[in-house]
């Protein structure tokens, strides 16, 4: 046995070792690869203050929202629409969260219809300290905005901190929303 | 029943596959006749139940039955038959019936040709391959069956997904997986040698015809889909360097560097180590273009629909069998002598210089692909890799490997004498420049350096291909009948030219097509005229049509030039009935030298509708190159020279089994 | 499976076919279709903003008349989308430092695959001298023959 292993030395094994090294590289990263959503884009609004903007807001159109409104605190903005399936099924989750005073949540809705956006909130309730209407979309690019829904963390600085993309499920609030609120708001302005 | 007779069939075939792999591989590890005897009907039993399963899956799409789960998502009453059909693999889950199909096939073909090799051999080659067998009807059952019933069973079925009601689409899968996992036999014998300790040239004479067929077949798959995006797709391109696309390249370009190198380990009993290293590559990638296109990995426009559960599976089987082939290589590799040497200036050189530039390619290929999920694995911001850049990189690379097309022919096994070589190569590549130089201008009467280059470099490959053919034919002798010397010449050597040819002409076609198409995009009014690139188009109307399963809008484009009518294109949006989603159908019409077409937009007023309009020079020389190569590889395939040998083998292998009778006796 | 449909539906949209033809003067025409043949459509699962007919991809492109018919460059629009969408809009990935593998490597591939066929040529020239000797060979020839028992 030994002089087997001496003899594979002696023949320089090494580089037929190569290609199993390689390909057990390859696979650990497809391996990582599985767990994860190609979908998800991130952003690189991240580390950045939130984008300048002025908007109507929706519950009263000659008011404006803007950029401003989001200094001083840790709050949400989640991106919606009445059109959204999807935005739907996150609309409890969003509405415990303001129940329990967990956050601010504002909303951007985005690409919508103003009276059915409103009778979205009075069907399935209101979360929303305030919504900001971005009837074109314009907004919605300066924040990246990609597909609905979308929510971004942004810290008492004005700095987004966080983006999630997709339905916002109780599972996130838990695991990555809170921890993320509780930290944001021990640090000082 | 039906659907359940199929479930049970594809489990009995699952049995027969343990069988087919483990007790041939025991029996020729052990010498046990009786034990590798058994490969044979297991491969032949295995395919037939696997025949019957898929034939029931056909027969629950062709009556309709939506009870199926798989059926109802992917047929409906209203597709025509013919669809029905092709539907079965329309989707993953019977998809994956076609792959284990196929591979009964090729695993059949293989019991039918090896009568002449020695039965350890044919033991393990079927062994091999009756694992690849197990894994994916493994897969096929536990996580994609196709037979799943649904209840209560829905009254109507959800159709196939437009997309794929195209002629083009029905023949394409078939050949790509044939492709695919044709690969799989060139894998098995490759495996059977390292496990068998005999790694000699005559493996490699045995291999070749195999992956030869594979890598045609894997060819015009490849070719077939190109052409389908360009009718179906209405952007009016041919290659978009999507993941998926790539997943089925990467396998291509692997094939042509072991149809290449086979020759040389064939003739010359050298670089082995390499060619057995290549035919494990070539099948492990069309495995990992099974992982990327079924995992969800990557974001690709052909993807199926995912589940994690299936990339995983196939994970593990990828690391399971290419991680095994690869230790196996490890560990017998350093043993195999490879005995021919050869000079610098040499064939042998020639083929391992297009091994290196095709292997490069490959790589380059794969790291492209993946490059977003390794920037996602390692938590860094996302980026995409597309055609601009797989363009830019993989062009570099192909002017060389073109360069080295035209010269291998002419160069001899061992060595060349440098001044007898270079005085032909000369030659061609004066003729390849004076068309390099003046094709553009004619077609399109300007140029640039880059144009030039490529024209020239093709030109020069085609150059080289005429010319050693005529070489071959000897046209300038007298004497013998020309049409004689004409059938004289190998298939090899034909099927060589034909592919070299293949090649010129796809880079022709590509240079041309990318360096002079023209594009217009505008509103046509009804009675419109717009103009392009020395044609008219004039816009006559829209109406409507009704097909079996759909509707569509039919827009009337007539094409002058000179003020001479050229073409009636009729452009279609297809709105089908139960998905409801648009569909293009572009209105072509293919010439040899241009393409002019046309594809129908958004209807903006009652007479107004979008419409895009392209000029594309040479664009069909692309799918003639190709198919041209597919012909060479066919031709290649049927040389006397595999036929003679099999001839000579099974006298041969007749003996061999005598003096072993006569030994057991003793 | 819901969240499959869903996607499957979105994809399909994404292949409505052609996009409205865009008014765009037609000095920037060769610039603007060659600038949306870079840009990625993020709603759509592989295509360039010029070929996806998804809503964001109409807004992108109206976005990109805009600014062409402001003047920007197109770095200027390259940029912009850049700082929204992160390099992942650009089918021509930048080059960073976490990109050099891909810009490189085909370059550093090659040399290295160069490197080593030279080296295999040189060992292939001197003829006989990479042939086992007799010892080796039976040393080679009783191993393998052990192996396969």
């Amino acid at each position: 046995m030994s002089s087997r292993l001496r003899l594979f030395r002696d023949v320089g094994m090494s580089k037929y070792l190569l290609p199993v090294i390689l390909f057990f590289i390859l696979t650990s990263f497809l391996f990582v690869g599985l767990y994860r959503d190609p979908t998800e884009v991130s952003s690189p609004l991240v580390g950045k203050p939130v984008p300048q903007f002025s908007l109507p807001r929706l519950d009263n159109s000659e008011a404006l929202f803007s950029e401003r409104e989001f200094l001083g605190k840790v709050s949400l903005l989640n991106v919606w629409a009445s059109w959204c399936v999807a935005c739907l099924e996150e609309h409890p989750v969003l509405s415990e969260l303001a129940n329990r005073n967990a956050i601010i949540i504002y909303g951007l809705n985005y690409k919508d219809d103003v009276t059915k956006a409103h009778q979205y909130l009075v069907e399935h309730g209101n979360p929303y300290l305030a919504n900001a209407v971005d009837a074109f979309g314009r907004v919605g690019i300066e924040w990246g905005v990609y597909g609905v829904p979308e929510t971004f963390v942004v810290d008492k600085k004005g700095v987004i901190r966080y983006k999630h993309i997709g339905v916002v499920t109780q599972q996130d609030v838990e695991e990555k929303l809170l921890p993320l609120i509780g930290q944001l708001q021990s640090e000082v302005l | 029943m039906i659907p359940e007779i199929g479930h049970f069939a594809l489990i009995i075939a699952l049995c027969l596959a343990f069988v087919q792999t483990l007790v041939p591989l025991l029996g020729a590890q052990t010498h046990t006749v009786q034990w590798m005897a058994v490969a044979k009907p297991a491969a032949r039993g295995q395919l037939l139940f696997i025949a019957i399963s898929y034939a029931c899956l056909t027969y629950s799409f062709i009556i309709d039955d939506f009870s199926v789960l798989y059926v109802a998502n992917n047929s409906n009453t209203a597709l025509p038959l013919h669809y029905k059909v092709s539907a079965v693999w329309g989707a993953h889950e019977g998809s994956l019936l076609l792959w284990v199909l196929m591979l009964g096939i090729w695993t059949v073909a293989v019991t039918v040709f090896s009568a002449s090799l020695p039965r350890d051999m044919v033991a393990r080659v079927l062994g091999v391959m009756g694992f690849v067998s197990i894994g994916f009807l493994l897969f096929t059952l536990l996580t994609s069956n196709p037979f799943e019933r649904i209840f209560p069973s829905p009254v109507e079925g959800r159709d196939l997904n437009p997309l794929l009601q195209d002629p083009g689409l029905v023949i394409h899968p078939p050949m790509l997986y044939m492709g695919y996992v044709g690969f799989s036999v060139a894998f098995a014998f490759a495996i059977a040698a390292l496990l068998g300790g005999k790694l000699d040239s005559i493996w490699a004479r045995w291999s070749r015809p195999w992956v030869i067929s594979a890598w045609v077949s894997l060819t015009i798959g490849i070719t077939l889909g190109s052409w389908w995006a360009y009718h179906e797709l209405g952007w009016g391109g041919w290659w978009f360097w999507d993941p998926v696309e790539n997943a089925s390249f990467m396998p291509w370009l692997v094939g042509t560097a072991l149809v290449h190198s086979l020759a040389v380990t064939d003739k010359r009993s050298s670089l082995k180590n390499w060619t057995v290293l290549l035919a494990i590559l070539a099948f492990s990638l069309s495995l990992l273009g099974t992982f990327l296109v079924r995992s969800g990995v990557l974001v690709s426009v052909h993807a199926f629909a995912t589940d994690p559960a299936r990339g995983l599976y196939i994970l593990i089987f990828l690391a399971v069998v290419v991680g095994g082939s690869l230790i196996l290589y490890a560990i017998r590799a350093p043993y195999i002598k490879s005995s021919g040497q050869f000079e610098i200036f040499s064939r042998e050189t020639a083929l391992l210089i297009n091994n290196v530039l095709l292997l490069v390619a490959t790589l380059t290929i794969l790291v492209g692909t993946l490059y977003p999920l390794f920037v996602s694995a390692l938590n860094l911001p996302s980026l995409s890799v597309g055609k601009p850049y797989f363009d830019l990189v993989f062009s570099a690379l192909t002017l060389p490997l073109v360069l080295v097309v035209g010269i291998g022919p002419f160069m001899r096994w061992k060595s060349t004498p440098i001044n007898q070589v270079s005085k032909r190569l000369f030659k061609i590549a004066a003729i390849g420049l004076a068309i390099g130089l003046v094709l553009p201008v004619m077609v399109a009467g300007r140029s640039t350096i880059l144009v030039t280059l490529g024209a020239a470099l093709g030109a020069w490959s085609i150059a080289s291909a005429v010319y050693y053919l005529s070489k071959n034919i000897r046209l300038t002798e007298h004497g013998t009948h020309i049409l004689h010397r004409i059938r004289k010449i190998p298939h090899a050597i034909w099927g060589m030219s034909v592919a070299h040819l293949g090649v010129g002409v796809f880079v022709l076609g590509v240079t041309f097509v990318s360096a002079f198409e023209q594009v217009r995009e505008l509103p046509m009014q009804v009675g419109q005229e717009a103009e392009l690139s020395g044609y008219l188009f004039r816009f006559d109307g829209v109406r409507d049509v009704q097909g079996p399963n759909y509707f569509s809008k039919q827009a009337s484009v007539r094409v002058f030039k000179n003020g001479e009518p050229v073409a009636l294109l009729l452009p279609e949006k297809r709105t089908y009935l139960v998905q409801q989603n648009p569909m293009t159908e572009a209105g072509i019409d293919s010439g040899f030298l241009r393409d002019v077409y046309v594809a129908l937009g958004e209807q903006i007023d009652d007479w107004t509708w979008g419409m895009r309009l392209y000029y594309k020079p040479f664009v069909q020389w692309i799918w003639l190159g190709a198919m041209l190569m597919a012909v060479g590889g066919v031709l290649a395939a049927s040389d006397r020279r595999y036929r003679l040998k099999l001839k000579r083998r099974r006298k041969a292998a007749a003996q061999d089994f005598h003096e072993q009778q006569v030994t057991a006796v003793s | 499976m819901r969240k499959a449909s869903c996607l499957i539906a979105v994809f399909l949209l994404c292949f409505a076919a052609l996009a409205q033809p865009d008014a765009v003067a037609p000095e920037h025409e060769k610039r603007y279709y060659s600038l949306l043949d870079e840009l990625r459509c993020l709603v759509c699962q592989n295509q360039t903003i010029a070929e996806s007919d998804a809503d964001l991809a109409k807004d992108l492109r109206a976005e990109v008349r805009k600014m062409l018919q402001a003047g920007a460059t197109d770095s200027e629009i390259t940029e912009f989308m850049v700082s929204r969408y992160g390099d992942f809009v650009l089918y021509r990935p930048p080059v960073k430092p976490r990109t050099w593998l891909l810009w490189f490597g085909p370059l550093i591939f090659l040399v290295i695959a160069l490197m080593v066929l030279s080296r295999l040529l040189r060992k292939q020239k001197k003829a006989g001298s990479t042939a086992l000797t007799e010892d080796e060979q039976a040393k080679v020839d009783s191993i393998l023959s052990r192996t396969e028992e």
